[in-house]
């Protein structure tokens, strides 16, 4: 085979600052951005608000800002589940169409850079958006946190709240490339939204009605014999684990309530001397989670994979 | 002279349609070269087959003496290319949009500063270039993406139209623009379907046609290979058959009747009084005569008729 010369990464951090760029300047992503500080905020105040009221003395009160609900309102942890999608897909649904639409890709691609540079560095430059987003949220949360509860976070929370933001930070991730996946196959920008909108809402409301259907279907139960619904609740966690949202789900929960033991099934012998309640160190909790992350990261290479293989095989010429 | 772009048996298909079908070309420095055909004749596919932004099925394409497929950096570093219908970030200005074509282009940010503020001039964009770019006219957006091709300080342009949706005035400066780079020694290579325009700024041009190149050569080349002549004289003139008179006369080389007492006569030289003498000669009565430079639209028009002829005689 002949090779190309020339690094592929040319150019790679021109285009994602301008992205970035670009994006910061947006009225779509301040839009966007408004909406989640503002149901953020919201959710934490009504976290503390409700944290005052009931509990009186917890080891990590501060970790209860992230996960504790009060009605009507959800966590901010399920604030971010349902909204950091649409924070990606804002980014990223018209990455690389609206590069065709504007007509500026054959001018762009006729610089000296490769594709792999442009795609890449539009990549890059919405995670860099979403990083300094994400910051922005927890620092803002801990700021709250430490003003309304009157107390320093301890470096045991602090060390899971940082691990909670790469959790976050890599499910954002995984909506990104989804988003350019679609942006790459499809060239108007119209039917890309609505693609990915379309698997955002397939993960988000459908998937848990659909996870256990499909799993009774697979895995019948029979009455007689207690083993096969220990199948048929295996086979349904392993399908719910195919939502980006499941595995998030999953991880905030081990991360943020260092009580979780287990994201599977527990049964009884295994927790023969274990001390129900007792916190697990930091550490055991990253080990629990540690499948989930590994499998998100999975996801966003293999979706921006494909998305790579799907650009380099196009035609510039609209 | 050097040869700056080489093509050998270019082949490009697209499934099952074929775009281009085995085009050699050679394009030598400082030359101003035409691509002319009809809409969907091979112009655009060929041109990003020479920057190396689609692959040959077939073929070989050298640019600088560099393999646009192997060796694509280097050969984009030195061509500039200003696409067909040129788009822009209309969010930013002018500067800033040149600014990261620079960027990308491998300029640091203090070359970059002067050399964008020449092209903007050179292209008179220098009052609008802190406007963004959604304000702009279609001229204007043209005349930026040259500054774009001046910025790089390209060896070859590559022009797709050009001038193609352009009011009349801002085809004259552009092509007053391209005419005075091409003196300066960049070697320039444009499409079009605007024969006209084409013929005034071109040494020389190659006539599109099926993804094949019909006729290669200078506009003088191909008007006398086509029609024989460069010149067209109109004859009217009563009580003389023309073409008995004209039959040996010298630099006449083709006579036809337009309608009764009017004659076209393809000559490749200023014949009318050579003409006239034989017109009155002969007891003709000479009403009217007006000669004009055969244009490459007659060309054009002719070398396709004669295609289809050929074509429908195969088929």
């Amino acid at each position: 085979m002949r090779q190309r010369e020339g690094s592929p990464f040319t150019g790679l951090s021109t285009v994602a600052l301008k992205e970035a760029a670009d994006h910061m300047t947006s009225a779509r992503i301040h839009l966007v951005m408004l909406l989640v500080l503002l149901t953020a905020i919201g959710a934490v105040y009504a976290a503390i608000g409700q944290i005052r009221d009931t509990v009186s003395e917890d080891a990590f009160l501060f970790l209860r800002l992230f996960s504790t609900a009060r009605e009507p309102l959800p966590s901010f942890v399920a604030f971010l589940g349902f909204l950091l999608p649409l924070v990606a897909i804002a980014l990223g649904f018209d990455a690389i169409n609206g590069e065709y639409n504007r007509r500026t890709m054959s001018r762009i691609l006729s610089q000296p850079i490769y594709r792999d540079g442009l795609l890449t560095g539009k990549f890059l430059g919405g995670l860099l958006v979403i990083a300094i987003c994400l910051l922005t949220l927890w620092l803002l949360v801990t700021g709250l946190g430490i003003l309304l509860l009157g107390l320093p976070p301890s470096g045991e929370e602090v060390v899971r709240g940082l691990a909670f933001l790469l959790a976050s930070f890599v499910y954002a991730g995984v909506w990104l490339a989804v988003a350019l996946v679609f942006s790459t196959l499809f060239r108007s920008p119209a039917t890309s939204a609505l693609a990915t909108l379309t698997v955002w809402l397939l993960f988000t409301v459908f998937w848990p009605i659909l996870a256990p259907l499909i799993a009774g279907a697979l895995a019948p139960v029979d009455i007689f014999d207690p083993t096969t619904a220990i199948a048929r609740v295996e086979v349904e966690q392993v399908i719910s684990r195919l939502s980006p949202n499941t595995l998030y789900g999953e991880m905030t929960l081990a991360l943020l309530n260092p009580e979780t033991r287990s994201l599977g099934l527990v049964f009884a012998h295994q927790l023969s001397q274990a001390l129900i309640g007792a916190p697990l160190p930091v550490s055991e909790s990253l080990m629990l989670v540690w499948p989930q992350l590994a499998c998100m990261i999975a996801a966003l290479v293999v979706l921006f994979t494909i998305a790579y293989v799907a650009f380099q095989r196009q035609e510039i010429r609209a | 002279m050097s040869t700056v772009i080489e093509t050998k048996g270019l082949v490009k298909r697209y499934g099952r349609h074929v775009a281009v079908d085995g085009i050699d070309l050679s394009i030598g420095k400082g030359e101003v070269f035409g691509l002319l055909g009809p809409n969907g004749s091979g112009k655009t596919t060929t041109i990003l087959l020479l920057l190396g932004l689609t692959e040959p099925t077939a073929g070989s394409v050298s640019v600088l003496g560099l393999d646009p497929l192997r060796q694509p950096l280097a050969v984009k570093r030195r061509v500039g290319y200003l696409p067909d219908q040129i788009g822009f970030y209309d969010a930013l200005t002018a500067r800033e949009n040149l600014n990261y074509t620079a960027r990308l282009a491998g300029l640091s940010g203090a070359e970059a500063g002067p050399r964008i503020e020449e092209a903007l001039q050179r292209v008179r964009l220098g009052h609008a270039a802190d406007r963004r770019v959604a304000t702009f006219s279609r001229g204007m957006r043209q005349r930026l993406g040259l500054a774009e091709v001046l910025l790089k300080k390209a060896d070859i342009a590559i022009l797709d139209e050009p001038t193609s949706g352009l009011d009349p005035q801002s085809t004259q400066e552009l092509l007053e623009l391209i005419g005075a780079l091409s003196r300066e020694g960049m070697t320039i290579v444009l499409s079009s379907h605007l024969l006209a325009m084409v013929q005034t700024v071109c040494t020389r041009v190659a006539l599109f046609s099926r993804g094949r190149i019909g006729l290669c050569g200078t506009v003088a080349e191909l008007t006398s290979e086509v029609l024989g002549g460069t010149h067209v004289v109109e004859v009217e003139a009563n009580g003389v058959d023309l073409p008995a008179v004209l039959a040996d006369a010298p630099h006449v080389v083709g006579v036809a009747q337009l309608a009764p007492g009017r004659w076209r006569v393809d000559t490749d030289a200023d014949a009318r009084p050579e003409i006239a003498r034989r017109v009155v000669s002969a007891g003709g009565a000479l009403a009217s005569m007006s000669i004009r430079q055969t244009t490459l639209d007659e060309v054009y028009v002719r070398f396709f008729e004669a295609e289809e002829g050929k074509q429908n005689e195969a088929a």
